[in-house]
């Protein structure tokens, strides 16, 4: 998998690390800290992500929850200001390696935004355009309705894949979003706020989704809804202003019983 | 305070309400008048050119070359017209298209999706905005002195597109940036999300979206272009030809003459302006409609092509 992210083919050792729960660490980051300028907005940021799970990322905002989502798929690299320091290794491999291409490396990391962003073009044609991009052209129709019935889209759509992606209602444009994100079958999947301008019943779709999602993809989830964290998510950080990474656990005792109290009080509503 | 008379909640207009209401009626007036003037102005222009024109304007008048002659302009003499003129026209903007559709979108999409966000680029920037005011006999000039002169071109059909190209390219620019900066930052992020290069987004995304946007700005600036007098006059068009500026390509199929002389229906139409000979300020005002209606019909294209796309997007 390695050789994928890497432009010349060189790979490096891959170092799996055991502190996580159930499940391969397939996602690393040490001494992560993320500047825009002068300002800092991830503050030596160290955490382990498993495997096909779902961990949740929580905090107030402003705290570098996006930014920590954008800087596994280097999205960051698109903002001009922004500089990145420590290591974040997908595979053991560190992706801020000059060897690097941040194209391929996002080929295996899919992302869905706080907005669903389909493009003005039909259903079929959005769930096609990464596989197109990727030069994946084999059985596409196949393909496209696969992705779609794993974004648990297909039922409401099979009948006009042609219609425009900008005609489906809020929530179905996010699992367009999302069936367009895992049609290349990336291993990643990141999600920043996914469901914040849905609503409740859409809302509730995304989730049970999410989780089926995690039975074959790693999900990372930004949300700043606690109870959703709390539903959905097997292992939970919590980042507090300062983009300091604050708690990392299993979701069940950050929200049962934190360590940190600054951790308690957020959870518990004191503050944020 | 606790308890009013019914008598002190008063909702009759006061003076005061009703001044303010004289006041707003004035200044619906003035609005009212001003846009009047600008529209009646254009409309007696209209009427007072098509009633110039009226009886010299006919079929014959757009295929016939011209003459120096008025009688060759009366029905059912031998013919005379604004033919060469009005092939001129179309070829110098069918050119001038060309060339600024290349320059002026290459130009945007590297100001804006490439170039680095700097005090040069900046600077780039605000000059192009001022080259968009500078005035077109200036363009003139300096087509003279690099297109006729320095690359010898000669006063052809190339250098005076070429000039036009100058003249026109600031405002395609400034216009083109603006549909490109319209083009919601989400799109582009969810091509990059799914692995896609920065030309995969800009050929995938921003232009699809930027297009019709990119296409009005050009089609009005070429509207403009396509009466100028100035630049062309500068260069050295032809004020009157009696062959259009075509040439026979391979296998004899017809072809703009590129690098051979050519005339414009501005220049056309300032020659028969200036003809003492009483009459040619009909064969002036026919020129004028036919200018006019070329005109037209570009704008509404552009309004055209707004319409379709833009609601859409
Ligand atoms: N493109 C950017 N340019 C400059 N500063 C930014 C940019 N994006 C985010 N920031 C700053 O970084 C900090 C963290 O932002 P973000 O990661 O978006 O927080 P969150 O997603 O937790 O709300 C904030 O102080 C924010 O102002
Ligand atoms: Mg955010």
């Amino acid at each position: 998998m390695n050789e994928a992210l890497v432009t010349d083919g060189i790979t490096h050792d891959v170092t799996t690390d055991s502190a996580s729960i159930n499940g391969e660490t397939i996602l690393e980051a040490e001494d992560l800290s993320v500047f825009y300028g002068e300002t800092r907005a991830l503050n030596h940021v160290s955490m382990t992500i498993p495997e096909r799970q779902v961990t949740a990322i929580i905090g107030p905002s402003g705290c570098g929850k996006s930014t920590f989502l954008r800087s596994i798929n280097r999205m960051n690299d698109l903002i001009s200001s922004c500089r990145v320091e420590g290591e974040l290794r997908f595979r053991g491999k560190n992706i801020y390696d000059t060897d690097v291409d941040p194209v391929a490396l996002r080929r295996a990391i899919g992302m869905v935004f706080q907005r669903p962003n389909p493009f003005p073009k039909s259903i079929y044609d959005n769930v096609a355009y990464g596989l197109k991009i990727q030069g994946i052209e084999d059985n596409m129709d196949h393909r496209v309705e696969q992705a779609l019935r794993r974004a648990a889209l297909w039922d409401e759509v099979a009948d006009d894949l042609s219609k425009s992606g900008l005609d489906l209602s809020g929530g179905q444009q996010q699992r367009l979003c999302i069936a367009r994100a895992i049609a290349p079958d990336p291993e990643v999947i990141l999600m920043d706020e996914p469901a914040s301008a849905l609503d409740p019943v859409a809302t509730a779709q995304i989730e049970d989704l999410i989780e089926e999602l995690a039975e074959q993809y790693t999900v990372v989830i930004v949300t700043h809804n606690m109870q959703q964290a709390a539903r959905i998510s097997d292992l939970t950080a919590v980042f507090l202003t300062g983009g300091e990474l604050v708690e990392v656990g299993p979701t069940a005792q950050i929200f049962g019983n934190p360590e940190n109290q600054r951790v308690e009080d957020y959870i518990t509503g004191k503050f944020g | 305070m606790s308890h009013r008379e019914s008598a002190d909640l008063a909702f009759e207009t006061t003076e005061n309400l009703r001044r303010k209401r004289l006041i707003g009626r004035i200044f619906v007036a003035i609005c009212l008048i001003s846009a009047s003037i600008g529209v009646i102005a254009l409309i007696v222009l209209l009427l007072d050119v098509i009633y110039e024109a009226w009886g010299w304007l006919n079929l014959t008048f757009l295929t016939s070359p011209p003459s120096q002659l008025i009688e060759d302009y009366l029905p059912g003499a031998r013919g005379a017209g604004i033919f060469p003129a009005l092939i001129g026209s179309i070829l110098l903007i069918a050119l001038t298209a060309i060339f600024t559709i290349f320059l002026g979108v290459g130009a945007a999409v590297y100001l804006e999706e490439y170039a680095p966000e700097n005090r040069w680029t900046s600077l780039i920037e605000a000059n192009i905005a001022n080259l968009a005011a500078v005035p077109s006999i200036v363009y003139g000039l300096l087509g003279l002195a690099l297109f006729v002169r320095a690359i010898q071109l000669g006063s052809s059909l190339i250098a005076g597109a070429l000039t036009l190209t100058l003249l026109i390219l600031p405002i395609v620019i400034v216009a083109s940036q603006e549909a490109i900066r319209a083009v919601p930052d989400s799109r582009r992020q969810a091509a990059y999300g799914v692995g896609a290069t920065q030309w995969e987004v800009i050929r995938d995304v921003v232009l699809p979206a930027a297009l019709p946007g990119i296409m009005t700005g050009t089609i009005l600036s070429l509207s403009r272009a396509i009466g100028e007098t100035a630049p062309i006059l500068m260069i050295g068009a032809a004020t009157t030809m009696f062959r259009p500026p075509i040439t026979d390509g391979p296998g004899g199929i017809p072809i703009p003459d590129l690098f051979g002389p050519f005339s414009a229906m501005p220049m056309q139409i300032f020659d028969w302006a200036t003809l003492p000979q009483a009459g040619f300020q009909h064969i002036a005002a026919a020129g004028i409609v036919v200018l006019l209606a070329v005109l037209l019909s570009m704008n509404a294209l552009a309004i055209y092509i707004r319409y379709r796309y833009e609601t859409k997007v």
